[in-house]
């Protein structure tokens, strides 16, 4: 079998960020677009890692541990605002907030 | 990688972190969508283990698989929702145009990666990774040494999170909850 090189890695990491990207476009449930944006974060965490291996340098390791410290910190703040919209209008569907839209 | 049960290694955890991330997109319920997250991220951390990332692959399931998961789930528990309120995909013919501009993204990310990156790493996965290569020690060595102050200022950053989220979630003891809410 052909050898399995740093490319096929930073492809991996290209199609999960775009599937991360598509979540976020199509769906309109506010909690799966959240974790289209977490799925997102972490095809970037693969790009880095595999970086970070082809350059023997492990300054990128420490660059995903502080990317994961935000991921949870994200999360925590963005399910409080989730359950706040919930509370004030009884939907988390995207389509229904539209006060903003021009 | 040239070790042929490493080679099926990387395309069965790829199949799996792509495939799980497909079905998370398409499942219009949030709990399965929350699963399958689980099953992409646990194939992404085996792919981290093939980078020699043994202790980042620890954290991711940790973290996210883990702790960040579980918060999604207790949230959608909690929220209890049904039929309308879930929200779906969005339709009509901006549906289409939505998905060109996705994949607009990717055919840019693919684009870079082929026509730029690939001939200068020259596949560096051919030399074997250095002693200790995603130790736990080295990268502690790392995280207080050269890379203190972001270190440090994580720390502000959870503790703004938690007061951002305590702050946010709390129920106001004046505000009246919207008629058709109250059951």
């Amino acid at each position: 079998m052909s050898p399995v090189g740093a490319e096929h890695f930073l492809i991996v990491s290209a199609l999960l960020f775009v599937i991360g990207v598509c979540g976020v476009m199509i769906s309109r449930n506010l909690i799966i677009t959240f974790m289209s944006v977490e799925l997102m974060l972490n095809a970037a965490n693969l790009s880095i890692i595999t970086f970070s291996r082809v350059h023997a340098d492990m300054s990128g390791h420490v660059i995903v541990f502080l990317t994961l410290t935000v991921a949870a910190a994200e999360a925590a703040v963005g399910l409080a605002l989730i359950i706040t919209l919930y509370r004030k209008r009884g939907t988390i569907d995207a389509a229904k907030f539209n006060i903003m839209k021009w | 990688m040239e070790n042929t049960l490493d080679i099926i290694v990387f395309w069965v955890s790829a199949a799996f972190a792509i495939g799980g991330a497909v079905m998370m997109v398409w499942q219009r319920n949030p709990v399965a969508s929350a699963l399958f997250l689980i099953l992409s991220l646990i194939s992404q951390a085996a792919l981290f283990v093939q980078l020699d990332a043994v202790f980042v692959a620890a954290l991711v399931i940790i973290i996210y698989a883990g702790a960040i998961i579980a918060l999604f789930l207790f949230v959608i528990m909690l929220l209890n929702l049904r039929g309308e309120s879930f929200g779906g995909r969005s339709e009509g013919p901006g549906r289409f145009v939505k998905l060109g501009i996705a994949s607009l993204v990717g055919a840019e990310l693919v684009y870079i990666i082929s026509m730029s990156i690939i001939p200068k790493l020259e596949l560096g996965l051919q030399k074997a990774a250095p002693m200790n290569f995603g130790d736990v020690k080295l990268v502690a060595g790392l995280l207080y040494s050269k890379y203190l102050y972001p270190f440090e200022l994580t720390s502000i950053l959870l503790l703004v999170a938690i007061v951002g989220a305590v702050v946010m979630a709390k129920r106001d003891e004046n505000e009246k909850p919207d008629a058709d809410l109250v059951e």
